[in-house]
């Protein structure tokens, strides 16, 4: 029986600044997880993620991370990515120390 | 110090703007990440978890007061005002963008400094002893030897795609400390009859398949140095295995041939490297020696040193462990502790970069060394002038005296900022000595060497630390698993495994366990805690970590 998928985010480092960001379901690249859009099905995850590598001007490394839905949309099912997300812990650096991007 | 020349300089200008145009091509979309990957590495820029990385070498850990000076500036104008020194003795800023990179390595160019091999598959930087040129035991500098080699392995062409990275140490004395038997090539200068020469060790490595290096040639001619690296170069680039990155590196290729096999391929492959070299190496190595800027020490009374080691404790406590004695007995080795308790090893921030250029600009003879386990060094200070330099570190939270104590962690980024990593050390590191600090016991412990490495990587050395830690990834979870007995000195030892490891939230209480045994089960204050895992073995330390009722021991 094949397994069940895993819901994904589509994620990647931006070109330039090299920080993290997520592939939103109106093709804009967030640096905020909740704005992301979460991928239910395998075959519509694989397709989104060739759309996000075929915008090599704009990202680097775009990769499909596993996410779990939650009340405020995606939700880390790894520590690798809740460090993405929030930055390193021994310093207030990265994205806790910003403020969230909406555009 | 090593100063640049002309041509160093030329060549610095030219790669750099070739790397210019390259990140130009590649924000425009003339380059895909797969054409540039291999350039931007080639120019030490990384991609880490949140940002670019860029490590800048610090070749065989030497600065002076300019160059720290301008890694100050380089924190504070492209990056968030800090730098980490890695266990490797380079620097590496954790936050550049990518478009700032090209000024950033043009202000490094203008101190002769640059980010060159210090990634990809080729001869990465040279390191040596932290120590040199002012260790009472070496028989000469090494560092000219380590420059000769960093001048023919930068953009050696027949090197730039070798089955995997290699690393080269260079020490001149019997005591190591570079940490030499853990590099593919470790050169130990040796006199015999009157006459210089190497012994020459190979194949060591820490990573997934830890490996002490072994002795390839017990005494090489100085003159037939590069013509040799050169056959065991070739002779690895050939038998080197590319069919699989974690059986690549010389280590592996040693122990698959066999010593005995490899080292006929050498010796076969030498004669005709050899023939080539037409001595200019050793002119080379003579012009390098006379470009290296011994200080001359004036003689100093030492009174001040010995009075305010009777009148201040602090002071007692802190030059007991942070400064080394020097050849010259009215001078001492100051190492500048970057291990504040509860801080990360390895950071400094750029105003305390700056105050240590000064230090090094006043009182240091304007010379300044990192060591692989990630502090600073001030080798040449007068005796007398050490009161000044600690007072003037602790206003700067330099002050601590902890060097070779429990709390002097060596830590790698791990998953604070690696790419790589399968864990966190960083907090780790903290952890552990903001609890020693707590206890106020590491005193007491004296030499205790903890390695934290974040990956199997063993990039935080943790293989050869008295207590190493490996941070991995199990079933999503972290988990540290403990190693007991590794020794990085010129008694090289890889350290045996506990058993299984802890959590996250376990693993401070563990090591402190451990600490706590080894107080009970010591013969005297005097036996180290190498020395009684030696004596004893792994069972009362195994007890202390997995029974129980060890527990109730741990103090509180």
């Amino acid at each position: 029986m094949a397994r069940e998928f895993t819901p994904k985010v589509v994620t990647a480092n931006a070109l330039i600044e090299g920080d993290v960001v997520y592939l939103t379901a109106d093709d804009r690249w967030t640096r905020d997880l909740a704005e992301a859009e979460l991928l239910t099905d395998e075959a519509e995850a694989d397709y989104r993620l060739l759309q996000a590598q075929a915008r090599a001007g704009e990202v680097v490394g775009a990769y499909l991370a596993e996410m779990r839905p939650g009340p405020h949309g995606p939700e880390p099912a790894h520590f690798r990515e809740a460090f993405r997300r929030t930055g390193p812990s021994n310093r207030f650096h990265g994205k806790q120390a910003e403020e969230p991007s909406r555009a | 110090m090593y100063r640049h020349t002309e041509f160093d300089r030329a060549f610095l200008a030219e790669r750099n703007r070739q790397f210019r145009a390259q990140v130009e091509r590649r924000i425009a979309g003339h380059l895909t990440e797969d054409e540039f990957k291999p350039l931007r590495l080639m120019n030490g820029l990384y991609l880490q978890l949140h940002a670019y990385m860029l490590r800048v070498a610090i070749p065989y850990g030497s600065l002076d007061p300019a160059k720290m000076r301008q890694l100050a500036y380089l924190a504070e104008r492209w990056d968030k005002g800090y730098g980490h020194f890695t266990t490797r003795t380079n620097i590496q800023y954790n936050w550049p963008k990518l478009s700032d990179v090209p000024d950033m390595l043009d202000a490094l160019a203008q101190v002769g400094m640059h980010a060159i091999q210090t990634s990809g598959n080729t001869i990465r930087n040279v390191t040596s002893d932290h120590f040199a040129g002012a260790a009472a035991d070496e028989i000469e500098d090494p560092r000219p030897v380590a420059e000769l080699i960093r001048q023919w392995s930068t953009d050696h062409p027949e090197f730039q795609f070798l089955p995997r990275k290699f690393k080269i140490a260079v020490i001149a004395s019997e005591t190591d400390r570079a940490v030499m038997k853990s590099h593919d090539v470790g050169l130990r200068l040796v006199g015999r009859a009157g006459a210089r020469g190497f012994q020459v060790w190979v194949g060591g490595g820490m990573g997934r398949t830890p490996m002490v290096a072994r002795l390839l040639r017990d005494f090489l001619p100085e003159a037939d140095l590069l013509p040799y690296l050169e056959a065991v170069l070739a002779s690895y680039n050939r038998l080197g295995r590319r069919d699989n990155k974690y059986k690549a590196r010389i280590k592996i290729t040693v122990h698959e041939q066999g010593l005995d096999a490899f080292r006929d391929a050498v010796e076969a492959e030498f004669p005709r490297r050899r023939a080539v070299f037409t001595g200019i190496d050793r002119d080379r190595l003579d012009e390098i020696r006379a470009r290296f800027v011994t200080p001359r020490l004036p003689e100093r009374d030492a009174a001040a040193y010995c009075s305010a080691r009777d009148a201040d404790p602090v002071f007692r406590a802190w030059s007991d462990t942070n400064v080394t004695p020097h050849r010259h007995a009215d001078h001492g080795i100051v190492t500048i502790s970057l291990k504040a308790h509860g801080a990360t090893p390895g950071d400094a921030s750029a105003e305390q970069m700056r105050l240590v250029a000064d230090l090094a600009e006043r009182y240091g003879h304007g010379d300044i060394r990192v060591s692989h386990a990630q502090n600073l060094v001030l080798p040449h200070v007068a005796l007398s002038d050490i009161p000044a330099v600690h007072a003037a570190l602790r206003a700067a939270g330099l002050g601590t005296g902890n060097i070779g104590l429990a709390s002097d962690i060596i830590a790698c980024p791990g998953m604070d900022y690696c790419a790589l990593a399968t864990a966190r050390s960083i907090p780790v590191a903290q952890g552990i000595a903001t609890r020693l600090e707590e206890l106020k016991i590491e005193h007491e412990v004296g030499p205790l060497q903890i390695k934290i490495s974040g990956c199997i990587n063993a990039c935080g050395h943790h293989h050869v630390g008295h207590i190493g830690i490996l941070g991995l990834d199990r079933a999503g979870v972290e988990n540290y698993q403990i190693t007991l007995g590794g020794d990085p000195s010129e008694t090289t030892a890889i350290g045996t495994r506990t058993g299984p490891g802890f959590a996250y939230d376990e693993i401070v209480p563990a090591v402190e366990r451990l600490i706590f045994a080894y107080l009970d089960l010591r013969e005297s204050p005097e036996e180290t805690f190498l020395e009684t895992f030696n004596r004893l073995g792994m069972a009362p330390f195994k007890s202390a970590l997995y029974d129980g009722e060890a527990r109730a021991h741990a103090a509180e």
